[in-house]
């Protein structure tokens, strides 16, 4: 394709996508006149470019949108939603002409006097008809006619057009007269621009330098650079008057100095040889391991090697990155049309829109994303009088929210609406032949809500415009699972639905843990992974048989275990060991364990697709080189899962467990290790991102504190309470915390088990850095105050140093705190602190979970909550509580790090017995008491 | 024209050679081409130099669960990931019965790498097109799908490969 054209046509495809958002962003608010500057400027670019490569269908209709473009800027028309439809639907016009032009590099017959006449009606201040007359030919002739003088004006201006100097990719943005004015960064480079003004040539169209100016948000030079005069017709052949050039040009050197164009394949090429990189880094390391080599000299350049390829390896990653609002972009059109199409009022939010992943998976998930937006809308929310009859705001919410969570990226999409009943699923799934009625009745009802995943199940009771377009929720897993993601959902009927995709920062390297059955290796990417289990001899995990199917008892839930032995039909290997560990493996809500002989490291992978006689292997999702040269074999989870049908055990068990869990809530899952003198002792296993083995030679000294190399950053090492000093060789567990970018390790001695406890303290703590003594297991065990390490490693984690004492009086009346959070961490955080405190603490994730258990009869003594919140934050939750619940006498304590005086003020106005900052745990343990008393 | 001796440590550079060698002689339009000789069990082969990346020796190879018999496993060639096929198995001859180092004739498909892993590599023939002749009628289809036709050599008949049809299965 001609590169112009292509330039062309990259560009103008960013602007559109930016039009779009633009113009609903408008609708909402009809008075933004740098909106509509912006808008304007874009549209009139593209029609300008058009003019300038001579596709005259797109110049015409763009013009046409120009037209009652400039109107709105000037304030001659009213911005009217049946006017934005029209200029949406033109727009929509331009990219189906675009894409035929992409296709055949030709615009497609036919014309577009129906639009024009519509757009044209609205220029004069009539509504359009709706449907233009078929013989609409009066005005597309006014319209051709005005074209032509404009022609003619500038043929005037301009006698003889000189062909161009020479053939640029980029055209020079110069379209257009001073004050309609060109978005500063539209120039692509200082040089082209003096030869275009000494060619004195014709000059049109737009590099749009959509990479450099952030669109979106309007220059704040805009308005200046556009008095309100009316709008200037630019012609297609126009001398290009330069007010105010040199100023402009200062700053586009300067921003065009900042960034440059790459293209795609080189990075993705760039990308392949840092992988390769890693690789060979990593077999010079290992090979630094064996002792035959002289390691002295080896060691020092090695090291710096392995420095230099990790920050390469970050930095080639970075330029991939890009923020997931990119794959929004889209979303607020589809939902402003979705909400006039349906006759629904639809809220769109979105939070996390800066949160960063690889643009190729950026890429892969925009579809499916898309698409579950337009399913939550259309299918999850109800229409307004169904929501003020279920005691709903008329306006139905769709959140989506991404953000990190243990190197990856989570990415949830929840809608306020009916929720999906499980019956209907369950009715449907048996209809449509994907279960029976007997096997049906064993499921649970999370398991059932996993059929709109299979695939031939649509939920729609009628297929709509709006979804139904052949991409069904069984893509958007496939899809999801391609790129080593997970999707989960969950539903509550009347309360909503949401979906949690877990998806991989990158495809290029995947950590993978390494295990070995019957003699061979192979990879299952830690994606995956949720923890190992020992059985076998000794262990208190067996393995037991139902109805031949072997399973496993883990924390009295029943598992389903799957040989790997006998699933890859192998034989020998070590038969001492065999079978002896469990990968505790997930896909989607299914949990299933994978029985290997050993385990080994984890390590840093780069998959490569195997060869394509081996595709239908689904067993494998690829294969790999590892660091000691060998090839091995990467397993795939999700093929394994499928290939296996998700083997049912009986629920019950399982049924049991779970109502028991709702009853006792301060069940938490805690990781029991060995460090120094002393009983076991133990953490609240999810505060614990990591366990890793310490290398302790490669332990490193800065200001008397022991810090590692760890992924690529130094990682602080803290001794637990009462261990002995680290040692300068061997190895030892560490437990690693992270919280944002930053981890910590905190080394002990021994890992011993995860158990599921209610964290009852019995004893003071003895010493700072502990919670406690509690009885978990039959043995007196200490308890960890996470929050004391990471202040120890990082001075600013939190604020207080010293833990304060448990308070006496307060255990004795066992107080009821409920503990609203949407943070993981700092649940896990303050819960064990508080229940610490002696208070028996409940915690949720949500507002809406908070209401759920008001909703369910229970009654608390006291709530702590957090102010930001997706869905319903945390004033709103205190004005539902106090205006008109069963709460209303009980007191709320907003603790949050929103606490500039404003927000203090609106805290108390909607009823905040009292504003902690987040960080200060000390003032919410002395107001607690006056509190709960 | 000469004919160079390959021995089993011919090096890639070595294969390289041949291969600017070979384009000379097709360049000039002899109607030639040369073939490195490999021995699958009793039966002489050969394949087009043309064909072949690298010859290397015995490798350590992983083995692919579940795969088809014919792939023997996998293996690192200088970070590149190959998969070897048992030409034994792919030309339905008997498995070997004792312990033997065979060897990799590695070969370029669509990008990706394979092995071709035979018992011997002898030498490399120049050999006239016009002498290649049909398939006699009574030869195994295993060996005759995958075969581009035979060459009378003093004593013993070669049988052409065709690396293209070795690797449809």
């Amino acid at each position: 394709m001609d590169e112009l054209l292509g330039e062309f046509l990259m560009e103008t495809a960013e602007s559109l996508g930016e039009v779009d958002v633009e113009l609903v962003n408008l609708e909402q608010n009809p008075n933004d006149h740098d909106l509509l500057a912006s808008i304007f400027r874009i549209v009139h670019t593209i029609k300008g470019t058009c003019g300038f490569i001579g596709l005259a269908r797109l110049e015409t209709l763009a013009h046409a949108g120009e037209n009652v473009l400039g109107k709105f800027r000037d304030r001659e028309l009213e911005v009217t939603p049946e006017a934005i439809t029209v200029v949406l639907a033109s727009i929509d016009r331009i990219k189906m002409i675009l894409a035929h032009i992409e296709e055949t590099e030709s615009e497609p017959e036919g014309e577009d006097t129906d639009l024009i006449a519509q757009l044209n009606q609205i220029a004069e201040g009539r509504m359009p008809s709706g449907v233009a007359s078929p013989a609409g030919e009066t005005e597309p002739a006014e319209e051709m006619s005005e074209a032509e003088m404009e022609m003619a004006a500038a043929m005037e201006a301009e006698p003889e057009p000189e062909p161009e100097p020479e053939p640029e990719p980029e055209p020079v943005a110069e379209a257009g007269t001073g004050e309609i004015g060109t978005r500063p960064g539209e120039v692509s480079l200082d040089e082209l621009d003096r030869i275009f003004q000494e060619a004195d040539g014709p000059e049109a169209a737009a590099a749009a330098e959509a990479d450099t100016a952030p669109q979106s948000e309007p220059e704040p030079e805009a308005p200046s650079q556009l008095p309100a005069a009316p709008a200037q017709v630019p012609a297609t052949t126009n001398k290009a008057p330069v007010p105010a050039e040199d100023e402009k040009r200062s700053k586009e050197t300067a921003i065009s100095n900042q960034t440059i164009r790459v293209n795609v394949e080189l990075l993705e090429n760039l990308m392949t040889m840092v992988s390769e990189l890693v690789l060979t880094r990593n077999q010079l390391l290992q090979l630094s391991r064996s002792e035959e080599l002289d390691i002295e000299r080896f060691t020092v350049p090695l090291q710096r090697l392995s420095q230099v390829t990790t920050e390469l390896q970050e930095g080639v990653m970075k330029t991939r990155m890009q923020p997931i609002g990119n794959a929004w972009s889209k979303l607020p059109r589809i939902i402003r049309d979705l909400s006039i199409e349906l006759g629904k009022k639809i809220e769109l939010q979105m939070y996390g829109a800066d949160t960063e992943l690889d643009r190729q998976i950026l890429e892969l998930i925009k579809d499916p994303l898309t698409h579950m937006v337009r399913n939550s809308a259309d299918h999850g929310l109800e229409m307004p009088d169904a929501r003020r009859a279920a005691g709903k705001s008329e306006t139905g919410h769709v959140v989506l929210n991404a953000y990190h969570e243990g190197g990856h990226i989570i990415v949830e999409i929840s809608d306020d609406g009916a929720g999906i009943d499980p019956a209907r699923i369950k009715e449907k799934a048996i209809q449509k032949g994907l279960t029976t009625e007997s096997e049906a009745a064993q499921m649970s009802d999370q398991q059932i809500l996993q059929f709109i995943f299979k695939a031939g199940f649509s939920t729609a009771e009628q297929v709509t415009a709006v979804s139904g377009r052949g991409v069904g929720m069984d893509v958007v897993r496939t899809n999801i699972e391609k790129i080593g993601g997970t999707i989960d959902l969950k539903a509550t009927v009347g309360k909503g639905s949401s979906f949690k995709i877990k998806i991989p920062l990158t495809l290029a390297i995947v950590s993978a843990l390494i295990v070995e059955t019957a003699g061979e290796r192979y990879a299952i990417p830690q994606l995956s992974v949720l923890e190992l289990v020992r059985t076998g001899e000794g262990s208190e995990h067996k393995i037991e048989e139902i109805q031949g199917t072997p399973i496993m008892r883990l924390r009295e839930r029943l598992l389903p275990l799957i040989s790997l032995r006998s699933h890859l039909d192998l034989e020998g290997g070590d038969m001492e060991d065999i079978e002896s560990f469990v990968v505790v493996t997930q896909v989607g809500p299914y949990q299933f364990g994978i029985l290997v002989d050993r385990v080994f490291d984890t390590e840093e992978i780069v998959v490569k697709p195997v060869a394509p006689i081996l595709r239908e292997l689904t067993v494998f999702s690829g294969n790999t080189i590892l660091g000691d040269g060998a090839v091995i074999m990467i397993l795939d989870p999700n093929g394994i899962a499928a290939e296996t049908g998700e083997i049912l055990v009986p629920q019950d068990k399982f049924k049991d467990e779970e109502a028991q869990r709702v009853d006792t809530d301060d069940i938490t899952s805690l990781l029991l290790f060995r460090s120094g003198e002393g009983g076991p002792k133990a953490v609240p296993l999810s505060l614990v991102a990591r366990i890793e083995m310490i290398d302790l030679t490669k332990v490193e000294t800065s200001e008397g504190r022991p810090l590692i190399q760890y992924r690529g950053e130094l990682m602080p090492l803290v001794p637990c309470v009462g261990a002995r000093d680290l040692e300068r060789e061997g190895g030892r567990p560490a437990l690693v915390f992270t919280e944002g970018r930053r981890s910590m390790g905190m080394v002990v001695d021994e890992i011993l088990d995860i158990v599921e406890e209610s964290i009852n303290i019995g004893m003071e703590a003895s010493a700072p850095g502990m919670m406690g003594s509690s009885i978990i297991n039959g043995e007196a065990t200490d308890v960890i105050d996470a929050g004391f390490y990471l202040t120890k490693a990082f001075g600013d984690w939190f604020r207080t140093q010293n833990l304060p004492a448990p308070d006496q009086n307060g255990r004795k009346s066992r107080k009821k705190l409920l503990l609203v959070d949407d943070s993981a961490f700092f649940r896990n955080l303050m819960t064990p602190f508080l229940s610490s405190a002696g208070y028996q603490v409940t915690a949720v994730d949500s507002a809406a979970a908070a209401m759920d258990l008001h909703d369910q009869g229970r009654d608390f003594d006291a709530i702590v909550t957090d102010i930001e919140m997706p869905n319903m934050d945390g004033f709103e939750l205190a004005r539902r509580i106090t205006t008109n619940s069963r709460w209303k006498k009980t007191p709320i304590v907003a603790l949050t790090s929103r606490t500039n005086a404003s927000d203090i003020e609106k805290g108390h106005e909607v009823g905040f017995y009292d504003y902690i900052e987040k960080l200060d745990r000390d003032s919410l343990l002395e107001r607690l008491p006056e509190m709960t008393s | 024209m000469s004919t160079e001796v390959m021995t089993r440590e011919a090096s890639g550079q070595e294969i390289d050679q041949m291969d600017h060698n070979v384009r000379a002689v097709m360049d000039g339009g002899h109607g030639t081409t040369q073939l490195v000789t490999v021995k699958v069990g009793p039966q002489l082969f050969g394949i087009p130099v043309l064909d072949i990346e690298d010859i290397i020796g015995p490798q350590n190879v992983t083995f692919i669960p579940r795969s088809s018999p014919v792939i023997q496993g996998a293996l690192n060639l200088r970070g590149r990931i190959v998969t070897a096929i048992d030409m034994r198995r792919r030309l339905g001859l008997p498995e070997l019965t004792e312990e033997k180092n065979r060897m990799n004739v590695v070969v370029e498909r669509n990008g990706d790498l394979y092995s071709l892993v035979v018992d011997e590599v002898g030498e490399v023939l120049t050999l006239e097109d016009h002498a290649r002749e049909a398939h006699p009628p009574t030869m195994r289809s295993s060996v005759r799908d995958v075969s581009t036709g035979i060459h009378r050599l003093d004593g013993h008949l070669m049988v052409v490969l065709d690396v293209g049809k070795i690797l449809e299965f």
